[in-house]
């Protein structure tokens, strides 16, 4: 039966004028295809050069992608290598992505209040699909950003990139150190489990005795601290780890240091490429040449 | 091997089991291997340059020509490669492998849920997430303002500084040991020692009641401190407000001058041009930060040894 079936159209294919052959004179093939696809106006729209491997076509693939125009369009021969940067800045900034995915993901089912909220994460964790896994990534994900700041770091330092002209964007990836630990630390207390609970206790116990602010600091006391008013008082929205506390690591955690963040990373890129790209690898200098300068 | 190594065979290897897999102590496992890897790929490539600059600065018609790195390069060859597809497929290729290990690591281990906040049944020990643990290890030595507030300041004022204090023009954008060991080991040491170092002692040798437990080491939450604290002057005899206040403030003075002091000759003798390029202020900074992070590690020292509490003593704090 299939022999007949598929001996059919050869049979016709003498035929001049078959439907078989009209029809296949009308396809066309993938090449020709591509090829029209790319002179449509709606193609041309949304692409505004050939993708080809000319290097004036390759600079403007960078150049022209809002996403990739942070990248020059030509870049040090040996900048690229993985012996050198380690990759860590970028890897950083695509955990940063990541977590903002995940963690957009993870809103959807949180509600930041007593007793909602760690029913919320068993809720992830046994009912909802893939929520075990979002909320791993996004435990592990903040983790591995706290160490791949630290080693992107020390990079930096090793690589001197921080000497001029760069001082001040070594400045800005401080904060952002900061920032990424206090991401981290104010994503801790969101389960609200008592991991969660006593790590903010800790943490929050030392702003007691911060000197001057805090009611067990130095001079903290007699200038009127007490523990209901003070800088840890601030922080929690009460005197000790509870719903507003929760709520407060939350707007923290989900808005305002995420924010704050970003903006430094766009400093932080924007700071990268107008200094000359990155550092490296730079010619080295010999100590006659270091004597001059 | 236990006949061999007798310790081995007294660990309470569940003990350690039990710490290394805790799913939150898992990143500093991770943090241990990546940790010396990259010290060592750095000085990997350190050594590298270091030779060719001893090279180069032997012959000096070749530092005439040489395109002065450690990779290969041909005349004629562009100094640049284009962004795409060079580095573009590279950071593509670092995307997917930071995807793989993520859920990889994700699907074979569970982030922590322990039961819900209880004010009332305090957690032993309680410990701040393991990137504060450094912070926290602290509070052993010093007073809460000191190790949360004021350390934690210092730390971050002085990475902002680095950039302003280190004058010197070599190194800018290669790894190098020779030409910048005091920037260098002194990074490392703050980074390794008096940051990783504590994070891990914090971690994993600090047990029920903060109590310092050797590795294997089984926690028993019923251990009392027997440590006899003391104050540095009662070592001494020495009674009265004002006599330990300025015994704690001359002890302090001692220490931060012998430092600054053994390392400005240090300094002097090994590195002049570092003295010529840098302004007093300059030096100043300098200087503070690194008496500083020494007298930090003088306390730990005092602590972990005799057992002393504080320092300096006065009616209105204590160090
Ligand atoms: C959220 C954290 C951070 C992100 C996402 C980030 C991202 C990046 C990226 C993508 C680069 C390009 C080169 C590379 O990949 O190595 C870079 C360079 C740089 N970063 Fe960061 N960074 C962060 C934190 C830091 C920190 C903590 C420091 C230092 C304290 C720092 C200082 C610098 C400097 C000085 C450069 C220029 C390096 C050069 O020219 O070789 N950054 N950063």
């Amino acid at each position: 039966m299939t022999d007949t079936d598929t001996n059919k159209p050869d049979q016709e294919e003498g035929n001049k004028g078959g439907l078989f052959t009209t029809l296949r004179s009308k396809v066309k093939s993938p090449s020709e295809l591509n090829k029209e696809l790319k002179e449509t106006v709606l193609w041309k729209s949304i692409f505004r050069h050939k993708l080809d491997g000319s290097p004036r076509n390759r600079s403007l693939a960078v150049l022209s992608n809002v996403f990739l125009h942070l990248h020059p369009a030509r870049i040090n021969r040996d900048a690229v290598r993985y012996n050198f940067t380690w990759g860590m800045g970028g890897i950083t900034f695509y955990l940063f992505v990541n977590l903002t995915l995940t963690g957009t993901l993870l809103m959807f089912y949180f509600h930041p209040s007593k007793g909602e909220a760690y029913r919320d994460i068993m809720f992830l964790q046994y009912d909802v699909p893939f929520g075990n896994l979002l909320r791993n990534m996004h435990r592990w994900g903040a983790h591995a950003m706290v160490i791949t700041t630290w080693l992107h770091m020390v990079r930096v330092f090793m690589t001197g990139s921080y000497k001029p002209p760069r001082e001040f964007n070594w400045n800005i990836g401080v904060l952002l150190l900061l920032f990424t630990m206090l991401l981290s630390f104010t994503g801790y207390l969101l389960p609200d489990d008592q991991l969660g609970f006593w790590a903010v206790t800790v943490g929050t116990n030392m702003a007691r005795a911060t000197p001057i602010l805090g009611h067990e600091g130095p001079f903290g006391p007699e200038l009127g601290f007490t523990a209901f008013n003070d800088v840890r008082f601030a922080l929690l929205g009460g005197s000790v780890v509870d719903a507003n506390a929760l709520l407060r690591a939350y707007i923290w955690h989900c808005i305002a240091i995420p924010i704050l963040a970003s903006v430094l990373m766009i400093v932080h890129f924007w700071r990268v490429r107008k200094d000359g790209a990155i550092s490296g690898p730079a010619p080295v200098m010999l100590e006659s040449e270091a004597a001059r300068k | 091997m236990s006949t061999q190594l007798p310790f081995l065979a007294e660990m309470d290897w569940h003990q350690v089991w039990y710490l290394i897999s805790r799913p939150d102590n898992v990143p500093i496992v991770l943090l241990l291997i990546l940790c010396p890897f990259y010290v060592w790929l750095a000085f990997r490539e350190a050594r590298k340059n270091d030779n060719l600059i001893a090279q180069l600065e032997a012959d000096p018609e070749l530092a005439k020509t040489h395109h002065r790195t450690t990779y290969p390069y041909k005349k004629g060859w562009p100094k640049t490669v284009q962004v795409w597809p060079h580095l573009l497929k590279r950071e593509f290729l670092a995307m997917v492998i930071v995807t793989i290990i993520l859920i990889i690591w994700s699907i074979c281990l569970d982030a922590p849920l322990e039961d819900p906040a209880n004010p009332n049944l305090t957690m032993n020990p309680s410990k701040a997430p393991w990137y504060f643990l450094g912070l926290q290890e602290l509070l052993v030595y010093f007073d809460p303002w000191i190790a949360g507030v004021v350390l934690p300041s210092i730390i971050l004022l002085g990475l902002m500084a680095i950039p302003y204090i280190d004058v010197n023009p070599r190194g800018n954008g290669y790894y190098t040991w020779k030409q910048r060991k005091f920037a260098i080991g002194t990074f490392l040491f703050g980074f390794l020692v008096m940051w990783v170092l504590l994070v891990i002692i914090g971690t994993f040798i600090r047990g029920p009641g903060w109590l310092w437990f050797n590795p294997g080491e089984t926690w028993d939450h019923h251990r009392v401190d027997h440590q006899f604290n003391r104050d540095l002057h009662e070592f001494f005899g020495i009674e009265g407000t004002w006599p330990v206040f300025f015994f704690g403030l001359g002890f302090i003075s001692i220490c931060a001058g012998a430092i600054g002091g053994v390392t400005h000759a240090c300094i002097k003798k090994m590195m002049p041009d570092m003295l010529k390029r840098m302004s007093f202020l300059q030096y100043q900074v300098t200087m503070q930060l690194w008496i500083m992070m020494m007298l930090v590690l003088v306390k730990i020292i005092l602590r972990l040894t005799f057992v002393v509490k504080n320092v300096w003593v006065t009616p209105w704090f204590n160090v």
